[in-house]
């Protein structure tokens, strides 16, 4: 077992230079799902070719907020469920700076919902990554937005009354420019839909379905670790560029893979400039040379 | 046809309006908001603003995210400001919180309106003073600025910025709704008589850079985004490095820091105008538009021979305690006149200490204090009869 004291005696790694190291232990717990997408953002961030000093990540609260803390850019731990907002100014402050927000899937889509469908509306520039590991990890496993109807947790121990989001079908409803689903077993996959999301201008948005061994696994009976990354994995059907409504997430059937929405759209800033442009002799007179896009 | 960043000049503006443009003035260049009555016109007069000198305005979803859209402008190096009323200022406590503790310079406008809930938004009051010093959670210090004009907004607004950027944290101006409302008379000086302050930036290299490590006046120099520091932050309790540190030791650090760089500069934030304090026997404290008729009600008074004085708090928070200590040791009695049920008033006391009887002259919002009121209380104070 890894330890702080045995951590500093281990040999380099070839992304210690987007790794906070001197933090490492991390906090998660073994067999999460996080730590195999935070390697695939870090490996995306490396071969992106960017100037690290030239992207940011931005988290809310919870297991998967936790992120920003590892990771060696300028990064923003906020509030719970308001990554985005928190994304959305920083953005355009800085609207050269590439900014990926994570976030866990009751952060993204319970208190931070409205912020969600609103940045995907005004299709802010920012690549959004969701951890779905289906409850609330850090408090200990209670239903949330994404949690499957029946499922076992601490807040509902007799099986969830509700039903859950399907949050690629809603990204691309709200305007999203970049929408895939992959589960925490594909990583080839995941690696190289975190790349697209990262080229994409505008709201990009990829969807990991992870294990939570120590909660949502555990009450709902289904093994180790291994075993539920394997039964996600074995659940998964990819059907790529399918109509959104139709990639069913749903662990008792199926749960579409594959990347469903990869469209062009105005951000936010290029119709700020447009209006303005268009309607403001004082924005003309500031920015000259500023064409059409 | 380029428009002008600072309108120098005299204007006939209201007080969101001044509001708005001594934000532009201190260098403000990113608005993020919700409409409210009866802050909506700050809102408004920014979105005509911004564009023309290249700034960015923003309409959010809700105040919460106006909020927190703020915090992430200023990590990216804009100075940037929302404004709200009442309800907005209730969803925006906790992201406040998040600002205090991750020391970030930005300026949060509440002009008030009567409350409790919805009330009557159309209508001043002053009930939001305790929110603004206790309303995010945890224990903290702020600071709150209370103009008293449409031309003290501006002025208000503008040191509102420069306190923020050097203190690194939000920094609230409490207006009401008559000076949001009120048109008046507003002078902007040239724009190289506007004193500037900028945040202090770091004076060492990545390696050696400790984020929260303060200088001697407990101020950490700040890296933006972008500036090469790769730069944790975290809302979380932390240590010098902006790392977070789950234990009692830290806590304690921390919150020292962000506790002791407001109160140990106190002298220097608070200001406050006095009137006819030398001989005054009676002493009128007040803020914001209470200010105004405490002014006349004070001066009512002394065409009637009474030696009435007045303090106008600019800065409510922190509260001038030392100078309320001095006042009450010499004065017969204290009047608070402020639109809540006693808010301030009770700030008045704790630093009086018995010293004076402390008097409150209020309402619970919907109308200004008529002077005749507080000239009643004077009156009688004077008379000893209390």
């Amino acid at each position: 077992m890894i330890t702080a004291k045995t951590a500093k005696n281990l040999p380099p790694h070839p992304m210690d230079s987007l790794l906070r190291t001197e933090r490492i232990p991390h906090i998660w717990c073994p067999g999460c799902g996080i730590g195999t997408v935070f390697s695939a953002v870090i490996h995306s961030v490396k071969n992106s070719g960017l100037d690290p000093n030239n992207i940011a990540m931005v988290s809310g609260i919870g297991c998967t907020g936790r992120m920003a803390g590892y990771i060696r850019l300028d990064s923003f731990h906020t509030t719970h469920g308001r990554a985005l907002p928190f994304a959305t100014g920083l953005k355009l402050a800085k609207p050269d700076t590439k900014i990926i927000v994570v976030s866990g899937d009751g952060d993204l889509l319970a208190i931070g919902g409205n912020h969600f469908i609103h940045a995907a509306r005004r299709n802010m520039d920012l690549t959004v990554i969701c951890v779905n590991n289906l409850n609330y990890g850090m408090t200990g496993g209670q239903q949330g937005p994404s949690t499957p109807l029946g499922a076992k947790t601490t807040t509902t121990v007799n099986g969830s009354p509700e039903e859950p989001f399907n949050f690629c079908y809603l990204a691309a409803a709200c305007g999203a420019t970049y929408v895939a689903r992959w589960t925490a077993m594909q990583v080839r996959s995941l690696r190289s839909s975190i790349s697209e999301a990262l080229d994409k201008r505008g709201f990009s948005f990829v969807e990991v379905i992870t294990p939570c061994p120590s909660s949502f696994g555990r009450r709902n009976r289904m093994g180790t670790a291994l075993e539920m990354l394997k039964f996600y994995h074995g659940r998964s059907v990819i059907r790529s560029d399918i109509d959104p409504r139709d990639a069913s997430m749903d662990i008792d059937r199926e749960i579409v893979v594959g990347k469903f929405v990869d469209i062009e759209r105005p951000t936010f800033m290029d119709h700020y400039e447009k209006v303005n442009r268009l309607n403001s002799p004082q924005w003309r007179a500031m920015h000259p040379d500023q064409k059409a896009r | 046809m380029s428009a002008k960043e600072v309108k120098t000049g005299i204007h006939f503006i209201n007080g969101d309006e001044a509001c708005c443009e001594g934000a532009l003035a201190a260098g403000c260049r990113f608005f993020a908001g919700y409409p409210i009555t009866p802050a909506t016109e700050v809102a408004e007069s920014m979105s005509r603003r911004l564009p023309e000198i290249g700034g960015i305005y923003i309409q959010m979803e809700d105040e919460i995210a106006s909020m927190a859209a703020i915090l992430g402008a200023s990590w990216g190096g804009v100075k940037s400001m929302t404004s709200t009323s009442g309800p907005g200022f209730s969803l925006m406590m906790e992201n406040i919180g998040l600002g205090i503790c991750t020391e970030t310079p930005c300026v949060v406008c509440n002009v008030q309106r009567a409350g409790p809930s919805t009330g009557l938004p159309t209508l001043v009051a002053q009930g939001d003073m305790m929110q603004a010093r206790w309303g995010s959670h945890g224990h903290y210090e702020i600071i709150a600025l209370c103009p008293s004009s449409p031309q003290e907004m501006f002025d208000f607004t503008v040191r509102a910025f420069n306190l923020s950027e050097y203190y690194r944290l939000p920094v609230i101006i409490l207006a009401d709704e008559t000076i949001g409302h009120m048109t008046e008379r507003v002078v902007i000086p040239p724009e190289e008589e506007i004193e500037i302050v900028n945040r202090r930036k770091p004076a060492v290299s990545r390696e050696e850079y400790l984020p929260y490590e303060a200088d001697a006046d407990g101020i950490a120099p700040m890296a933006n985004c972008g500036d090469g520091y790769r730069i944790h932050v975290t809302g979380l309790t932390h240590d010098e490095r902006g790392y977070p540190a789950m234990d009692a030791k830290a806590q304690e650090k921390m919150v020292t820091r962000l506790v002791d760089k407001i109160r140990n500069n106190r002298d220097k934030i608070i200001t406050t105008k006095n009137l006819f304090l030398d001989d005054a026997e009676v002493v009128v404290v007040s803020y914001g538009i209470s200010a105004r008729s405490s002014m006349q009600a004070v001066q009512d008074a002394r065409r009637e021979g009474i030696k009435a004085g007045l303090i106008k708090l600019d800065t409510v928070w922190p509260f001038p305690e030392d100078l309320m200590r001095g006042v009450a040791a010499q004065s017969k009695a204290m009047i608070m006149a402020e639109i809540n049920g006693g808010q301030m008033v009770l700030e008045l006391e704790r630093a009086a200490c018995g010293a004076c009887p402390v008097r409150l002259v209020s309402n619970y919002g919907g109308a200004i204090l008529h002077p005749a009121l507080i000239l009643g209380s004077i009156s009688k104070a004077a008379k000893g009869k209390l």
